[in-house]
């Protein structure tokens, strides 16, 4: 069954993961704070497209709600508390310098195709037309993952934290119906719990060392740095 | 007999409509954008008139200049009308079509580049080796890009000829491919890096800063200069032909009977006008990048085009139950 097969639902399913995957890619290559952010809503969005779209196609009702949850946190919530931080923080001018972006994006690329090759036989057990996207959602941890690495600002560490569960969120829907409702409202509030304490954490840092380098927390030191 | 003449007789009318439809498309483009920044437009036939005022000046050839500066518009413009006769505009399946694939496309479009380049330098005035320098490091970085996307395309069409790959997705009918979308949107990225427009380079000035295109012509007056303008007027209008017809091909003509080509006709300029209208939007909101950031541009066309050969590969692998 190839994709001219499908009907435009699961097509358009296919779609917002292909968009998804790029959205995460966008973020791996941005290096100002607040379009990290806005870009990371967007995400958000497409995600609760999505879900409402799976929750169409599987016929699942209790999709819709959790896509309404989705749109709600992830793509207004969270990055407008974000943003406020940020704001707050002074940092909506700082750029993150990127180190060898071009090697960074190739890294990138390779992850997503390693985790095509992972979920090759997942996708092959399954009657799910929409599996295919679960190498996507794989891919998406896996970039919010090299983001955290490859970045020294502690804002963009939580934004690819962040973006990690919405990976996850979204091999679920596409995956397995979704999880059970219980375990969505949990996940969601802890992101939003989260993304509070990221906040106190932050004004910890720097009140500390006076910045949200985290290269700058290498080095232990109890006395104050002359 | 008569009907393999018939198509070649068509074919041929096709790519002189193509040469001849060029100028307007500018005019279009030029005319939308001056109505997008509140200016008083010109007419449409403008670039015509512009053309016609080059042809009848006597060309100039600067002292230095050896056989290279005299026959390299002649060149660029004939490996420009080559293009045009590959690129389906009205009909898929004219002979023309069919003898030439994608590849060769990219290769006239490189060998029209060559000696645009080469003419730039042959003077040897510094504006002209800059501006062939930047044109080279612009185009060894959108090549890849528009070679990845095309063979997205030609993964999913089992083809790299450009006839047959329409045939294809018009076949299919409309499907949200995401690769095609991807690809659409690295070919649209590297279409206005390659014909010299806004944000990469900008045709309407001669701010020495910025200037790629035209540091390249610069030594350029009458025949030559309307030859190279021509040219680069084609060039604009096959990207565009290039990126409604492969990825929108509908209404192009299947069979050769005159009622299927005026649809075609109606269909391509349809297509055009809107596509001159996002170009010209576009090029209204964004400002003239540096020279620098033009690389980091450029691996963005990249990247969607990647994304579009894994997302070929990845969502749209057919589907085995076991």
């Amino acid at each position: 069954m190839s994709i001219t097969d499908l009907d435009y639902y699961q097509q358009a399913v296919l779609l917002l993961a292909g968009l998804i995957g790029l959205t995460s890619f966008l973020m791996l290559g941005q290096s100002r704070l607040v379009r990290l952010v806005w870009i990371f809503g967007l995400q958000g969005l497409l995600l609760a497209a999505t879900t409402a779209l799976v929750a169409a196609v599987l016929d699942s009702p209790h999709l819709y709600i959790s896509a309404l949850l989705t749109f709600c946190l992830k793509g207004i919530v969270i990055p407008n508390l974000l943003n406020r931080q940020i704001v707050r923080l002074g940092l909506h001018r700082e750029m993150d310098t990127i180190e060898h972006p071009a090697r960074i994006m190739m890294g990138g690329a390779a992850l997503m195709v390693f985790s095509y090759y992972v979920s090759l036989p997942v996708i092959a057990q399954s009657q799910l037309v929409t599996l295919n996207a679960v190498a996507v959602s794989l891919a998406v941890v896996l970039l919010g993952m090299l983001l955290m690495i490859t970045r020294r600002q502690a804002m963009a560490h939580v934004v690819g934290f962040m973006s990690i569960e919405n990976g996850l969120f979204f091999a679920a829907v596409v995956s397995t119906y979704g999880m059970p409702m219980v375990v969505e409202l949990g996940i969601a509030f802890d992101v939003l719990v989260a993304a509070v304490i990221f906040g106190v954490f932050f004004l910890h840092i720097r009140s500390s060392i006076d910045s949200l380098d985290v290269d700058r927390l290498s080095r232990l030191s109890e006395a104050e740095e002359k | 007999m008569a009907d393999q003449l018939m198509a070649w007789l068509l074919a041929v009318l096709e790519t002189l409509l193509f040469i001849g439809a060029a100028p307007l498309l500018a005019g279009w483009i030029k005319r939308v954008k001056c109505r997008l920044q509140n200016r008083k437009p010109p007419s449409l036939l403008q670039p015509y008139r512009d053309l016609r005022k080059l042809w009848r000046k006597q060309p100039i050839v600067p002292h230095p200049a050896s056989w290279i500066f005299r026959i390299a518009p002649y060149v660029v413009f004939a490996s420009a009308v080559l293009a045009a006769s590959i690129v389906p505009l009205l009909a898929v399946n004219l002979p023309t079509e069919r003898i030439a694939d994608v590849i060769v496309l990219v290769g006239l479009f490189a060998l029209g580049r060559t000696f645009l380049v080469l003419a730039g330098m042959d003077i040897g005035t510094a504006f002209g080796g800059m501006g062939s320098s930047r044109e080279m490091t612009i185009s060894s970085l959108a090549e890849p890009a528009m070679l990845m996307a095309v063979f997205t395309l030609a993964m999913s069409a089992h083809t790299t000829n450009l006839s047959q790959a329409m045939d294809y997705v018009l076949d299919t009918g409309l499907a949200l491919r995401p690769s095609f979308v991807f690809a659409m949107l690295g070919l649209m990225l590297v279409a206005v890096a390659e014909t010299g427009r806004i944000p990469v380079d900008n045709p309407a000035t001669h701010l020495e800063l910025t200037m790629i295109h035209e540091a390249m012509v610069l030594e350029y007056s009458g025949r030559y200069l309307g030859l190279m303008e021509w040219a680069a007027q084609i060039k604009l209008m096959l990207y565009g032909v290039l990126i409604v017809n492969i990825f929108l091909p509908w209404g192009i003509a299947n069979e050769l009977s005159w009622a299927a080509l005026a649809v075609g006709l109606a269909a391509v300029t349809l297509k055009l006008a809107l596509l001159a209208v996002v170009l010209a939007l576009s090029e209204a909101l964004f400002a003239k990048m540096r020279v620098f950031r033009v690389q980091e541009y450029l691996s963005f066309a990249y990247l969607l085009s990647v994304l579009g050969m894994l997302s070929h590969i990845i969502l749209e692998a057919p589907h085995v139950h076991h």
